[in-house]
């Protein structure tokens, strides 16, 4: 089987400092995919790298076959990955509901016109959009609030707005970037279950980075590990949490 | 699109009823404001979209206006052109006569101020914030010097003789094509794109939104109105010179969406109508106050206070609807 996303030396420097150092990965479709580590490990990095975000200094990146890097974040997008953000951007002042729609823009085959001139096309698409939204909502359990303003939203509504957003670009690759931050643990347990839906109802290859250790352990099929840019480990949950090196680098040692 | 055509048809009959009350009923001075304030708020309205709903600062409004204030002129105005090898002046008769030559000549002048800002907002693309206030500046200026240059649009003297086709209904009918399709920009995907851009620009262009594009595009919506709203102005005052749109006109558009409230299309409708009343509604003021000049200290003073008092403008984001109406009216729902 062929990986949906392949890197091979993903290296990116800024200025002096390599924050991260020939990242090889190899995500194969239906994965459920984390990459975890200490703080200022290069996590959001990669990310970054991956989504058209930063440019890498060298190396390569290949999703489904076409090279990503190089390209703008809009052009990833298009060739459907998406991803949510560490720290959360929403568009605040647009209702929860016109948030997850913006996710559907990219696939709208209208032109200025036919939203001026009101034609049947731009109903059409609207409804697409609004349809497809909702869907997405329901799916993260907030339809309940899809009138409100998206600044108004608790916090852990807020992250599962985002994905919800993500989701409406129709990925076939989503990065949660931290999407448990700041939760408490039964909002935690309820995540772990969306997250796990995502892949298995919607089809969409999960490729997640978390900070909990029990949520990353618990959902994730495969564990790559990252410390100082470097990946130092990669392997099942088992393999991780036996990993003496992963322990070095998560407790400090000597 | 039947909803599209009723309205302009509900529009344009609304224009011509109105235009008739004013000319039957109402005095003359009365009208001008009223005219101006129909150009007024294609000014606001269409430098929303810019400002209000993309959120890219511009300060180069005055500039579109001009462009499409000298081309719709130069269509519908007997021209006195230097010629430079016989050194004799040669009467050019208008290009297009009569009051239905007024509208292809009007759209040619959007058109041309369109295209403008089209190559306004392709190399500002990268400038944000400050620096795109800047450069947007610096368009306006060139075009103004650039006029102040041109013998053959009278230069600095500007040119004189504009035919009188600037009336209330077509000053009112282009009012509400600006206002009805910028509401209908404002509720689909472009607006909520625009929208998304001005909250968080990253967040839109990871989400597939392109970013570049739709800024373009928002430089060259607002330039065509701009450049018909200056083609009717020009139209109205009958003269027009390099000064008319100089650097403290694109800032009275910029002040009339921060009063109304950036981003909020009704905003942008009273903010014009208000600082377009204003001045000459405190003419009585002065002559009772014996005070010369006091005007405009009051007309600076609300700006203060309001800016103090309520710097989010008069509507903030919000839009007037029947909606938030009912929500205010005594007895209203929740």
């Amino acid at each position: 089987m062929t990986a949906l996303l392949q890197t091979s030396g993903l290296t990116i420097q800024f200025g002096g400092l390599t924050a991260v150092d020939a990242f090889d990965c190899a995500i194969q479709p239906g994965d459920l995919y984390g990459i975890i580590g200490p703080n200022g490990a290069g996590k959001t990095t990669v990310f970054n790298m991956l989504t058209g975000v930063y440019l890498p200094t060298s190396g390569i990146a290949s999703f489904g076959g076409t090279r990503i890097n190089g390209r703008s974040p809009a052009q990833v997008s298009a060739l459907g990955i998406s991803r949510t953000f560490q720290n959360i951007r929403l568009f605040d002042e647009l209702s929860v509901l016109e948030n997850a729609m913006t996710g559907a823009h990219q696939h709208a085959k209208i032109n200025l016109f036919d939203s001026l001139l009101r034609t049947p096309r731009h109903y059409r698409e609207e409804k697409r959009q609004r349809d497809r939204a909702y869907e997405l909502l329901q799916f993260m359990g907030l339809e309940e609030r899809a009138g409100l303003p998206a600044r108004q939203l608790p916090y852990g509504h807020r992250r599962k707005l985002e994905i919800a957003r993500a989701l409406a670009t129709e990925p076939r690759l989503i990065c949660l970037d931290e999407p448990a931050a700041g939760m408490n643990t039964g909002e935690k347990a309820e995540l772990s279950a969306l997250i796990r839906r995502i892949r298995d109802e919607l089809k969409v290859t999960v490729l997640l980075i978390e900070h909990d250790m029990k949520l990353v352990m618990g959902i994730c099929e495969k564990i790559q590990v990252l410390d100082y840019g470097k990946t130092i480990a990669l392997g099942t949950p088992k393999e991780i949490q036996n990993n003496p090196k992963v322990v070095e680098a998560y407790l400090g040692g000597d | 699109m039947h909803r599209t055509l009723l309205l302009l048809v509900v529009g344009v009959s609304l224009a011509f009823g109105v235009d008739w009350f004013l000319g039957e009923f109402i005095e003359e001075y009365v009208v001008r404001i009223i005219n101006l304030c129909g150009i007024a708020i294609i000014l606001a309205v269409s430098l929303n979209v810019i400002n209000g709903l993309c959120g890219q600062f511009s300060l180069g409004h005055a500039g579109f206006m001009a462009i499409g204030a000298y081309v719709s002129a130069y269509f519908t105005t007997t021209l006195r052109v230097l010629n430079t090898e016989t050194g004799e002046t040669v009467v050019r008769a208008p290009l297009f006569d009569g009051a239905w030559g007024f509208v292809p000549a009007l759209l040619i002048g959007g058109m041309a101020a369109a295209a403008a800002g089209l190559v306004v907002g392709v190399p500002t693309l990268r400038l944000k914030g400050d620096y795109l206030a800047i450069a947007t500046l610096g368009f306006g200026e060139i075009v103004i010097i650039m006029l102040t240059n041109f013998e053959s649009v009278g230069a600095a003297r500007g040119l004189p003789g504009l035919p009188n086709y600037a009336s209330s209904f077509w000053i009112l009918t282009f009012a509400w094509i600006c206002v009805v399709s910028s509401v209908f920009l404002q509720r689909s995907t472009f607006g909520r794109a625009l929208v998304a851009i001005r909250e968080n620009e990253l967040a839109a262009e990871v989400m597939g939104i392109r970013v570049a594009r739709l800024k373009v595009m928002a430089f060259i919506y607002g330039a065509f109105f701009a450049g018909l709203a200056g083609g009717l102005l020009g139209h109205l005052l009958r003269t027009i010179s390099p000064s008319t749109f100089g650097f403290m006109k694109s800032i009275e558009v910029v002040v009339m969406l921060v009063l109304g409230g950036l981003g909020s299309l009704t905003g942008a409708i009273v903010g014009a109508i208000v600082l377009t009343v204003l001045p000459e509604a405190l003419r009585d003021v002065e002559q009772q106050a014996k005070l010369p000049g006091i005007r405009m200290v009051v007309y600076a003073l609300v700006l203060i206070l309001l800016m103090i008092f309520r710097p989010q403008g008069i509507f903030g984001q919000r839009e007037l609807s029947l909606k938030l109406l009912r929500r205010l009216l005594p007895g209203g729902r929740k």
